[in-house]
């Protein structure tokens, strides 16, 4: 029906809008760490109400559109793999929200040390969602594993970044505070690139049929 | 629940089915599937794609018309039911058929149901008695019928009379039944009724049903075959077809993209 | 308001029209029978049905043997033509559906009910009386049963055409010989419509005069010899009304009203049993 392929090209359209939202909000987080902008911060923070606003909507219309047009194949598991990559999208949200929280304390004292891998990390995992929306749109499987690939040099870099953290604090126990808090930004940024690995494992199914979560990745 | 198909055995079964109508119209195009046994096994597709051709070939309904040619094998029994020696009578009390619109005979609803027991030669009334009765009961319908035995069939309702027939086809225990859009001359309470029989019938018998209704077969069928201008596009089991379908034209019908 | 009027006006005219119409059928058939019980009430009594003719001139007797010898040559008409007429449209109907000789048979039988009674007379004068040498009731019956034929053969064949191929389907889908299926299903779903088609045949010819004339002839005496001339009803009406004696023309009234009562009742009888079949 002409109104149903209607209705899920609006749906794509709202999921994009929301992965749009949350790659500007981690894109900020970062920036509000690095240019110790807390001001930034707090915007982020109250602009994740949109990001959960898009979920809910997104959320009711999926079912709606079970409930009516009684979606079969292809047309199914693109209205189901949307419900769960939205519950990724919100995740990822809040993560953001996170990093700006430890960034706000973090602005309040002085600088431990440049951000290097950090931003590194940030950009990594900035690049798997946008690449991620992107082949969700054009339903390319081939660029979605791609993406599941990268997931394992974040994670390489969220251990470089803690052994680094770790050796700092033991030569200089007064930076412990900070040096934790950096920690956890890198391990919400390692959440981040997880999140956008589930993502693009959801896309694969949506396209090809084939369930690739929780097996070995290729 | 569903009856677990633990040794999926084969029914019956067509190879290289081809099929020309009088005038040589070829109206199926090598088809090769099968039915597997204590299943239903689904027939959709567009109007005109073959269904009902295909399924009129498992009882050798299209014998009743000059010059209709068929080709290739139907394996029933491990015996080639296409072959001239087969004796259609028989075949036909193994192989029963439910049409589209209702019909029953103009006789009581015992008259019904029994005359495909007296056509075997059955003919002592407590025999036949018994097994009507069992065959009503299979079919749904003996507590609304029970105390009518001897009433005109015609007076049923348009969802009894189905199920009346369905009792009859029942009577001469078939090794298959045959539906043939069962339900798209009743209203939806009767349908689902009749869904609901069909389901518990495919313990004892195996079941072949062509529906236009593409929700019906995805509600009941084990098996699903889709067909398009007389050939067999694809076929698998129901779940796979309506969530991962092989092949586009497959995911094309059943999405609604096209008629 | 105008267009109103105009279109109630031509309601009302067709209304009183239509009515008149009907009345004024209605007006000859009561007139008819009525004229003819008038005239034959005198002679409608017990003797006639229980008495033979009397010698010519002598008044009294009755109509016995005309009775008996009616009932007699259209029961053999309705046995040798009832048969030939259902198997005949099963043919039609059934075997030979949609081939071409089934349209031709079919055109033939038509033309055929329209064809004089008095032509169908000669030709059974031709082949059953000539060559026996005499008048006989069985060329009577025979002349009747041609008329028979083509109204019950036509009847049967558009009743049977008319019951639902896919009932004929469903009793082979369990297994069943075609002639089984028509005489088990196919005949059981038509009876009503295949009852009523010999009913008004009967009633078709149970009033024919010119056929028996060159047949059957008639008879003086009580006979049940169909091998030789056989009284029959309207054959002597016919005697009696031409002849110079009143108490002959009172019988031929009183036999004519019996006659036209009896095709009345079973042209009825053929409505109620419609009705009652199909309510």
């Amino acid at each position: 029906m002409a109104i149903f392929d209607e209705e899920l090209q609006s749906l794509k359209e709202k999921v994009l809008r929301m992965g749009l939202l949350v790659e500007a909000a981690i894109r900020d987080s970062i920036q509000s760490l690095i240019e110790r902008d807390s001001e930034l911060a707090k915007v982020v923070i109250k602009r994740d109400h949109q990001i959960n606003a898009l979920d809910v909507e997104i959320d009711e219309e999926c079912i709606r559109l079970i409930a009516i047009r009684q979606p079969k194949a292809g047309d199914l598991r693109f209205i189901t793999t949307t419900m769960k990559i939205t519950t990724d999208l919100e995740r990822m949200g809040d993560l953001a929200e996170d990093i700006c929280e430890r960034a706000i304390e973090l602005n309040e004292e002085p600088p431990l040390k440049p951000y290097i891998d950090i931003p590194r990390m940030a950009q990594i995992s900035q690049g798997m969602l946008i690449d991620v929306l992107d082949a969700f749109v054009k339903r390319d499987a081939t660029t979605a594993y791609d993406i599941i690939k990268r997931d394992d040099e974040v994670d390489h870099l969220t251990v470089q970044i803690f052994n680094e953290l770790l050796f700092m604090m033991i030569q200089d126990p007064r930076g412990v505070s900070r040096a934790v808090k950096i920690t956890y930004i890198a391990k919400y940024l390692e959440r981040i690139a997880d999140h956008a690995t589930n993502i693009a494992e959801m896309v694969v199914y949506m396209v090809e049929g084939r369930m690739i979560r929780h097996t070995e990745s290729q | 629940m569903e009856v677990q198909i633990v040794e999926e055995k084969r029914e019956i079964e067509t190879r290289n089915l081809n099929f020309y109508y009088a005038g040589n119209v070829h109206a199926l195009k090598q088809i090769t599937m099968h039915a597997y046994k204590n299943a239903v096994t689904a027939l959709i597709g567009p109007s005109g794609c073959g269904k009902t051709t295909l399924l009129r070939c498992f009882n050798r309904m299209h014998d009743l018309y000059p010059r209709n040619r068929y080709e290739g094998e139907i394996i029933f029994q491990e015996k080639n039911i296409l072959s001239n020696g087969t004796d259609l009578i028989s075949l036909r009390s193994n192989i029963g058929m439910v049409f589209q619109k209702p019909t029953p005979f103009p006789m009581t609803i015992f008259d019904n149901i029994a005359y495909g027991l007296r056509l075997k030669g059955i003919r002592k009334r407590a025999d036949l008695s018994e097994r009507v009765e069992k065959a009503i009961k299979n079919a749904a319908l003996w507590d609304e019928v029970k105390d009518k035995l001897n009433m005109s069939a015609y007076e049923l309702s348009g969802g009894q009379q189905q199920r009346l027939v369905i009792a009859r086809a029942l009577a001469v225990e078939p090794e298959v039944l045959l539906f043939d859009e069962p339900t798209s001359a009743l209203d939806p309470i009767s349908t689902a009724k009749i869904e609901e029989l069909i389901i518990d019938l495919k313990s004892s018998v195996s079941i072949i049903i062509v529906t236009h209704n593409m929700q019906q077969a995805a509600r009941i069928s084990d098996w699903t075959g889709f067909m398009m201008l007389g050939e067999l596009i694809e076929f698998g089991k129901t779940d796979k077809i309506f969530t991962t379908p092989s092949e586009k034209l497959t995911e094309e019908y059943i999405t609604g993209r096209f008629g | 308001m105008n267009l109103e009027r105009k279109r109630k006006l031509e309601s009302l005219t067709a209304l009183v029209l239509s009515t008149l119409a009907a009345g004024f059928g209605l007006f000859w058939l009561i007139f008819i029978l009525g004229d003819v019980l008038i005239h034959g009430i005198g002679a409608l009594n017990i003797s006639l049905f229980l008495h033979d003719p009397t010698p010519a001139g002598v008044t009294g007797g009755g109509l016995r043997n005309a009775f008996v010898g009616q009932l007699l040559i259209t029961s053999c008409a309705t046995l040798i033509g009832v048969p030939i007429g259902v198997l005949g449209g099963t043919f039609l109907a059934e075997y030979a559906r949609g081939t071409a000789i089934s349209r031709v048979v079919s055109i033939l039988a038509d033309i055929m009910v329209s064809v004089p009674s008095i032509v169908i007379g000669t030709f059974a004068y031709a082949i059953l009386v000539r060559p026996v040498g005499h008048f006989n009731g069985w060329a009577g019956s025979v002349a009747l049963a041609i008329i028979m034929i083509p109204v019950v053969l036509r009847t049967t064949e558009d009743m049977l055409s008319l019951v639902p191929w896919t009932l004929r389907e469903a009793a082979f889908a369990l297994g069943a010989p075609y002639y089984k299926v028509i005489i088990q299903v196919v005949y059981r779903g038509a009876a009503t419509g295949i009852l009523t088609g010999i009913l008004l045949s009967i009633a078709r010819v149970a009033g024919e005069t010119a056929p028996l004339l060159f047949t059957s002839f008639n008879n003086a005496y009580f006979s049940l010899d169909m091998n030789r001339p056989i009284a029959s009803l309207t054959a002597s009406i016919f005697q009696y009304a031409m002849g110079p004696y009143d108490d002959w023309h009172a019988q031929a009234w009183a036999a004519s009203f019996i006659i036209t009562l009896f095709v009345l009742a079973i042209t009825i009888l053929g409505r109620l049993i419609i009705k009652w079949r199909y309510k």
